[in-house]
């Protein structure tokens, strides 16, 4: 039997006497796509810095193929949240994803490779930015960083993709393009996606994780109004942003602490 | 001024210090201002003057004091803004207080008259000797090397740390690197522009270049190109002047900074009227 992408035991993660993750099990079969959802707070991207191993695990395990995340890090690639970038850094559409060709540890005198420049305008073909390649990324829009951001995860050709709110700061059509891209590569890859957009994501992932703190929910993509409401543990509305999008009205919990 | 230089030792000495502090300005800078590093580089170089109070107490050169306190600094700030255990902005203050209050106990302690500190606190380009442009020479060549051979992996490091992490690159012993080189680029800077000023020439020519251009590379060509101009410029002035050499490079560079902001400013609302009259 093939070993699942990712295996998690019984994972706590603490920042400090603050639970950010607590007792979650979870496996993620190879190939499978993987949709994550919960309240801002909850641990999702606790739950992605896990399985890259970036943050301290307090008890439990992470597994990925069957081996440490530090191990296998390279079969990992990862789209950071974009509200996290520096967009005025002074850097070019190819140079950003061409950092993904760069080597382990530190490499004197490194210079990119023919293929490695062949490699990046095939990527950035394939996530449909091939005309911005040489444009700065404070020129920029939301939608395009983030198909930047995919193509330099791309780049390392991962076989595990982890991405964390790819869709936030995204208009409705580049929306539409990143999910049609990340369908494609589900092909090939095991996807991992922390998202909000939680009526979108019903539609396009094989499986739904619904974490606060704890794992609430672990199944089948069609959202019902109680995994909802109990996920979030108080009502939400629906409301519309151009689109139907759910969000939380109202969130009490206080935080869990040791 | 050409003819003094032909003569005048101290005045080559001077020239020479000025361009090398110069290239570790404009490399160094463009990073520190691209990491928000500019409070970090100041509490280093505040440090430094422990240093040189102890090299004075000691009786062994000031600026290997400097060196020494600046190296300490970058690594403890370093090693403690890392853990993330404490507020960055409380230990930089900290070590930049406490490297003040050691270089003036220092002092202190010494018999008989202190000696005159101003040239370390305010700079003076045209007391650089011998022993101090060759120390500037070898950081200058140490700073250009590091960042020369590993420029891949610090523009992946200054531009995504956890993506560079995630990479496998050694980003802690980068940041590490990042800080020794800090401390490398203060003690150069210290005997052009002083403790006080050396924040000023670390950011005002990496500053005004990135109103030039958006090219990482072009944007540490410019700024070493400008330090050039404002270190022989302020030099120039200073000389014909006779006034303190570090305050006229200093007031030169944040001069031309303001006057070339308040341009492009300009020029950018001219070219946003021009678009929506059109």
């Amino acid at each position: 039997m093939n070993k699942p992408a990712v295996h998690i035991e019984n994972l706590s993660v603490y920042y400090g006497q603050t639970s950010a993750i607590a007792d979650v099990c979870l496996d993620v079969a190879d190939r499978e796509y993987l949709g994550v959802i919960g309240p801002n707070g909850g641990g999702k991207s606790t739950l992605l810095k896990a399985i890259l191993g970036l943050v301290p695990v307090t008890s439990g395990a992470v597994r990925i193929y069957g081996e440490s995340p530090m191990r296998n890090r390279s079969l990992v690639g990862y789209v950071p949240q974009f509200a996290a970038m520096d967009k005025l850094f002074p850097i070019t559409v190819t140079e950003v994803v061409l950092t993904g060709c760069l080597k382990p540890g530190l490499s004197p005198l490194f210079r990119f490779s023919s293929k490695n420049k062949r490699d990046v305008s095939r990527l950035l073909e394939q996530v449909g930015i091939a005309g911005l390649a040489n444009r700065r990324i404070s020129d920029l829009s939301g939608g395009e960083f983030q198909k930047m951001l995919i193509a330099r995860a791309l780049a390392r050709k991962p076989r595990l993709l982890l991405l964390d709110e790819p869709t936030a700061s995204v208009d409705a059509v580049s929306r539409n393009q990143i999910y049609s891209l990340l369908a494609e590569l589900n092909k090939n890859m095991t996807i991992i996606l922390v998202t909000h957009d939680l009526l979108a994501i019903s539609s396009q992932v094989h499986r739904l994780a619904c974490l606060n703190r704890h794992l609430v929910y672990h199944g089948e993509p069609q959202l019902t109004e109680h995994v909802v409401n109990s996920l979030y543990g108080c009502p939400v509305d629906l409301i519309a942003h151009g689109v139907p999008h759910r969000v939380l009205k109202e969130h009490k919990e206080e935080g869990v602490t040791r | 001024m050409i003819q003094a230089l032909s003569e005048y030792q101290f005045l080559q000495n001077a020239l020479l210090s000025g361009i090398f502090a110069s290239i570790v300005c404009g490399i160094i800078g463009v990073i520190i201002v691209e990491k928000r590093l500019v409070m970090m580089s100041g509490g280093i170089a505040h440090t430094a003057y422990g240093g040189v109070g102890l090299g004075y107490l000691l009786g062994f050169e000031p600026i290997l004091g400097a060196f020494l306190f600046s190296i300490c600094a970058a690594l403890g700030i370093g090693y403690i803004r890392r853990k993330g255990s404490t507020n960055s902005d409380v230990i930089i203050g900290l070590f930049w207080s406490l490297g003040m209050a050691l270089g003036i106990l220092f002092i202190a302690l010494m018999p008989g008259y202190p000696p005159d500190m101003s040239s370390y606190l305010f700079g003076n380009i045209l007391s650089v000797t011998k022993a101090n442009l060759y120390l500037i020479i070898v950081l200058t060549v140490i700073v250009v090397l590091v960042i020369v051979t590993l420029y891949n992996d610090w523009k992946a490091y200054l531009f995504d740390e956890e993506f560079a992490s995630i990479l496998g690159i050694k980003t802690a012993l980068l940041n590490y690197l990042l800080l020794i080189l800090v401390a490398m680029s203060v003690v150069v800077l210290i005997r052009v522009v002083g403790i006080i000023l050396v924040l000023a020439l670390l950011t005002a020519p990496a500053a005004t270049a990135g109103l030039l251009t958006a090219d990482l590379k072009k944007r540490m060509l410019y700024a070493v190109l400008l330090g050039n101009v404002f270190c022989i410029s302020g030099l120039w002035i200073s000389y014909q002047m006779n006034i303190a050499s570090g305050a006229s490079i200093v007031i030169l560079s944040a001069a031309f900074y303001f006057a070339l902001y308040a341009v492009k400013s300009v020029v950018r609302k001219w070219k946003g009227r021009k678009i929506r009259e059109s």
